[in-house]
């Protein structure tokens, strides 16, 4: 067999990869174990949150699938945020498990010029530093220009239970032992990182009168641009807490924990903890929340949020019979922790392509990273730029300064990992512009630019864009006088210049409605284009700053390292920095600069040589 | 590209000091400082230079240079503006009030240049070596050393503000959790206090700034109380011109003395009365104005329906010299505060105490405080911390990613102090080696 790109896991990076490479016009293979778990959610059932909402409307806007399928699988959707302002809130949704599992294998079935393979893929064949093939089990090969892994857990994946471990990928499902060995024979630089899941529980056995509910919001709000509407019901959490007996009861039995006994030697993620992580560190807490969140709308199960961990079964059932609500709880699967290996991300460049090799790309947890909206995001551009590569393009990078998912790519390949890197949004230093509701302003542009969406997305676009421009041209030329502003009742100083109404909206008191009494033009817009009227006049204030900023950084993305340049050819650099600068093998200037330890005197060596290049370049 | 402003020339010493603006909004710059359209490029032209209240900050010469044929290859407004600190500083601040500038980083007119292919980083280091070599290297010295001060200084500041920063960023980043009540209430007490500090150390390091800029002093008095005789004694040559005709002095005279080793700068006025003479009200004006911005004010009478009228100017801390003591005996008003003196210019009597008086003003006020803001990048940089602090703390409650955003960018400004700058700050950074405005 014989293809442009192969795709090796059907999880979220793999759907994506596998979704923007047959958009970009490649001939695409996805080959995985199983056709069936393709879009499986391993662990909680849910979409979005903060970062991670941000990403999701990312990878809608560039016509992946994450964001369409939670709106055909999701089952309660809320503004994470949404009594602060507009950047930092983050859409979130429960999702059915099988409805969202159903989505994706729906819209993975329609892309052209996609396969899936339901196979094992065990080896990388390569010719030197040219990848040209993958061997899947049973020793067929297929070739291909370029190859996008993103196996997940599965590399060498390990599942603790207690004092119990066995080999796996996720629960019930096979590790990847020969792909992780085939990794390794290329030399890259690899790690171990864990990662852990809690129970599920029977819902039908848990007492919801002592918990507290929490609702979606009224009106759900869809993950995708074009859809118009949720058609699913929506149905509500519950909350509940750890009593102090609960936290007896694992302070009691902190020896028997997988984490305490040495056998996991893999780091998990901080900001993750389990329930006896959190009980030792902050052990002045009297007792942590859990969110019970169901995994569906026809199931009893049930993923109480909060609760990870590697105890064995006895004090997983102790403890969770602790916890009001849960008296009398059915465990239908225990908690477990996973091990698996993963690829230092340094390793990569920007378009997630392992530099020492052409036509290898990774994405996902394979790369340090964890949960679905990071793993699709990268999965997204990985693909993108394996088919952009077989077919002899440029590669398509996106940076800091336009996207959630270039402040990701950034940070895993230029600092890399050593813990499992989750999105936030204290992570975007141009977090005011980067927002979740014109995540389709920042990039469809580009998306169309590279012809990866559909007539439908672009149209639906231009038109959104058409009416926003309109309004903003109307707001932004439409003046008021100070002698009529306080004429209309608004609360303008009386200094002689006159206001558009972006100004006057951005006044303390002044609504939207009270403007659009004075201009009802202003009524007819969409609700859409109206937020963005009134997020334009939240931010005026501190927008200018931004974009300067923005400038200055794009300067120094700017400024371009030769790909193969040798450091050893710069005079004054220590070994140490050369080292740092050969490990990472910046891109740019700005994110030579970005290197942990790289001085600003380094930065002036390298600069001056570069720059005299381009010089050169120019004349 | 931004624009910058900085003095092109050594800032004391010389008669004329240009000061250079470079980058895109320099015209504009021009055009609102003179109320005129910008002149044809490399011609020399004379401007009126107003403050934001309108009043006449100094008749200058400009020039303007259009983008790339300028040093910086931005476009460039040279402004010669007459020698004084005072109309230097007075200039600086209304150009960086009206918003269209910024200070410069040490350095940043050469990057600009660099960075549109005006020169290559050779020589741009080739002039900052030039620049070094004229300044002694003991100052230098002195310099790195305070330098190393402020910057653990500014160091801990930041510090404060990222702990306030990550604790608002955590209300934002895990909405879900139950994080504890008061998180909040501890960030804003820290940023509460840490205003304090800074706007507490700019007022310290007045002192600093005068050790580098010089000490001022003014003398005022009503005409004919001997204010030019006594500037000349203290100069101890013919400075200004003296006679009997009430109203000889009608400009500022400035000149510059050392004082114990001290830089400081003696100014002769004209003298204080009511006119009808223009030129003369447009004097007693700029000495009036310009005795609220000296160190140290020497109030001159001979009389006491003078020294009454004349204490009306003095604040706690200046001198009231009795002037002419060969004639009359002072009748001391003994006011709080106020150090009285008695002298002769024509017997040379009290002339030795009274220096030894104005030593010791300038002893308490260059009184050296530690880690100082010795420059005005370092005063603008705090003063930017101060503002977005203080903006941090106003912003609505329900816009707290807003009060992150000033938290982060007073963090940023006070990161130009330390060097330790953002990611995009880096490149301004390693020019730093730079002297400002070269
Ligand atoms: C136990 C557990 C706990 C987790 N806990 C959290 C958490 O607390 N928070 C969080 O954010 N995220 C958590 N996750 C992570 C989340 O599930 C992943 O981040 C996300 O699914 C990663 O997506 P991926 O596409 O990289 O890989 P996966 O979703 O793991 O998909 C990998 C796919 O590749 C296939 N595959 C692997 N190797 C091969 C091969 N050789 N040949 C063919 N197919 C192959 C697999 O069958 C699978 O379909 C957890 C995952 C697990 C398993
Ligand atoms: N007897 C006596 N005459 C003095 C003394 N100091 C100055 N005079 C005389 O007073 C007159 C005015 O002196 P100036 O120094 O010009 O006074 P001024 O305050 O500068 O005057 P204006 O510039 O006109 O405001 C001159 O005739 C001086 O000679 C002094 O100590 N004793
Ligand atoms: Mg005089």
């Amino acid at each position: 067999m014989q293809t442009d790109v192969i795709v090796i896991g059907g999880g979220h990076a793999g759907v994506e990869a596998a979704s923007a490479s047959a958009r970009a016009g490649a001939k695409t293979i996805l080959i995985t174990h199983n056709k069936n778990t393709i879009g499986e959610m391993s662990c909680n059932p849910a979409i979005g949150g903060l970062g991670k909402g941000h990403l999701v409307r990312e990878i809608d806007a560039l016509g992946g699938v994450m964001g369409l399928a939670t709106d055909m699988g999701g089952i309660q959707f809320r503004i994470l945020n949404a009594s602060k302002g507009p950047a930092v809130r983050g859409p979130r949704a429960q999702a059915d498990r099988k409805l969202f599992r159903a989505a994706v294998q729906k819209i993975v079935s329609e892309i052209e010029n996609l396969t899936v393979l339901e196979a094992s893929a065990e080896k990388l064949i390569h010719k030197d530093n040219k990848i040209t093939g993958v061997e899947i089990a049973g020793g067929e090969i297929i070739s291909c220009a370029a190859v996008v892994i993103t196996a997940g857990t599965f590399l060498n994946g390990v599942i603790h239970l207690g004092q119990k471990t066995w080999p796996a990928g996720r629960i019930d499902e096979q590790p990847s032992i020969g792909l992780a060995n085939s990794l390794y024979s290329l030399g890259l630089r690899m790690g171990r990182l864990k990662t852990g899941t809690p129970a599920r529980l029977n819902g039908e056995t848990i007492d919801y009168s002592v918990c507290d509910f929490q609702p979606g919001d009224d009106n759900p709000k869809p993950f995708s641009f074009i859809t118009k509407e949720i058609k699913n019901p929506q149905v509500p959490c519950h909350i509940t807490w750890t009593s102090e007996k609960t936290h007896q009861i694992i302070r009691d039995n902190l020896h028997l924990a997988a984490i305490n006994t040495g056998a996991i030697k893999g780091r998990g993620p901080r900001y993750c903890p389990s329930i006896e992580d959190k009980i030792t560190r902050f052990a002045d807490k009297d007792r942590h929340q859990i969110f019970i969140e169901p995994e569906g709308l026809d199931t009893n199960w049930v993923y109480p949020n909060g609760i990870s961990t590697s105890f064995p079964e006895e004090v997983q059932d102790a403890f969770l019979r602790s916890i009001p609500g849960f008296e009398n709880v059915e465990i239908f699967r225990w908690a477990y922790a996973i091990e698996y290996d993963f690829v230092d991300p340094t390793e990569l460049g920007f378009d997630l392509a392992v530099r020492k090799y052409n036509g290898l790309y990774l994405a996902g947890q394979i790369n340090g990273t964890t949960g679905y909206e990071e793993a699709g995001a990268q999965g997204l551009v990985a693909g993108l730029n394996a088919a952009r590569f077989a077919g002899g393009q440029d590669n398509v990078i996106f940076s800091r300064a336009n996207s959630y998912i270039g402040v990701m790519i950034d940070d895993l390949v230029t600092k890399g990992v050593s813990e499992p890197y989750r999105m936030f949004t204290s992570r975007a230093e141009y977090r005011l512009t980067l927002r979740s509701d014109n995540a389709d302003q920042r990039l469809t542009p580009l998306g169309i630019e590279l012809g990866i969406l559909s007539k439908e997305r672009v149209d639906a676009f231009n038109n959104k864009m058409a009416e926003i421009n309109a309004a903003r041209e109307f707001v932004q030329n439409t003046l008021t006088t100070p002698a009529q502003g306080v004429k209309l009742g608004l609360p303008v100083k009386q200094d002689g210049r006159k206001r558009n109404i972006t100004e006057l909206l951005a006044l303390k008191g002044v609504e939207f409605e009270t403007i659009a009494d004075i201009y009802p033009q202003l009524r007819e817009y969409t609700p859409e284009t109206r937020e963005q009227l009134e997020i334009d006049a939240i931010y005026s204030g501190y927008m200018a700053r931004q974009e300067n900023d923005i400038a200055a950084f794009n300067r120094d993305e700017n400024l371009l390292i030769p790909k193969n340049f040798d450091y050893a050819k710069v005079g004054g650099f220590s070994i140490e920095i050369r080292d740092r600068l050969e490990k990472i093998r910046p891109a740019t200037i700005g994110q030579a600069a970005r290197i942990e330890g790289i001085t600003p005197s380094a930065i002036t060596a390298l600069l001056a040589y570069v720059k005299r290049r381009d010089n050169k370049n120019v004349a | 590209m931004r624009t910058i402003i900085a003095p092109a020339s050594a800032a004391v010493k010389s008669g004329v000091i240009v000061v250079r603006a470079s980058g895109p909004n320099s015209f504009e710059l021009l055009e609102k400082l003179s109320g005129k359209s910008t002149p044809s490029p490399r011609h020399a032209v004379l401007r009126n230079l107003f403050d934001a209240k309108g009043d006449l900050i100094d008749n200058a010469l400009v020039i303007a240079f259009n983008a790339p044929n300028s040093f910086t290859g931005e476009n460039v407004v040279e402004f010669h503006l007459h020698g004084g600190m005072a109309i230097l500083k007075n200039f600086l601040e209304t150009a960086l009030e009206t918003g269209l500038c910024y200070p410069a980083n040490p350095g940043e007119f050469s990057r600009q240049a660099f960075e549109n292919s005006r020169m290559d980083l050779t020589e741009a280091e080739a002039i900052a070596d030039l620049i070094d070599a004229e300044t002694n290297a003991q100052l230098k010295q002195a310099q790195k050393q305070m330098r190393g001060e402020l910057g653990a200084l500014a160091r801990e500041w930041r510090e404060e503000i990222i702990s306030a920063l990550s604790e608002s960023e955590a209300y934002i980043d895990f909405p879900d959790e139950d994080l504890p009540d008061g998180l909040s209430a501890r960030a804003s007490s820290t940023v509460k206090n840490l205003i304090k500090s800074l706007k507490q150390h700019i007022e310290d390091s007045k002192s600093a700034q005068r050790i580098r800029d010089g000490f001022s002093i003014i003398i005022l008095g009503e005409p004919n109380a001997g204010k030019s005789s006594l500037l000349n004694a203290l100069a101890r040559r013919q400075a200004a011109i003296v006679s009997s005709i009430a109203g000889t002095t009608r400009d500022v005279v400035e000149i510059s003395l050392n004082i114990g080793g001290n830089l400081v700068f003696v100014a002769d006025t004209a003298g204080l009365r009511e006119t009808s003479d223009e030129i003369e009200e447009q004097g007693v004006k700029i000495a009036l104005e310009r005795a609220e911005h000296s160190d140290l004010r020497i109030g001159l009478a001979p009389d006491a329906a003078s020294a009454k009228e004349i204490a009306s100017h003095l604040a706690a801390g200046d001198i009231l010299v009795w002037s002419k003591s060969d004639l009359q005996s002072p009748d001391y008003l003994k006011i709080d505060g106020i150090d009285e003196i008695a002298i002769s210019t024509k017997n040379n009597s009290g002339i030795k105490e009274l220096e030894d008086l104005i030593l010791m003003k300038i002893n308490t006020g260059l009184a050296p405080v530690s880690a100082p803001l010795t420059r005005a990048r370092h005063v603008f940089a705090v003063s930017e911390a101060i503002k977005a602090l203080e903006a941090a703390l106003d912003a609505p409650s329900e816009a707290l990613e807003l009060a992150c955003e000033d938290l982060r960018i007073a963090a940023r400004a006070l990161g130009e102090i330390t060097g330790e700058v953002g990611v995009d700050d880096i490149l301004d950074k390693i020019f730093s080696s730079f002297c400002i405005g070269k």
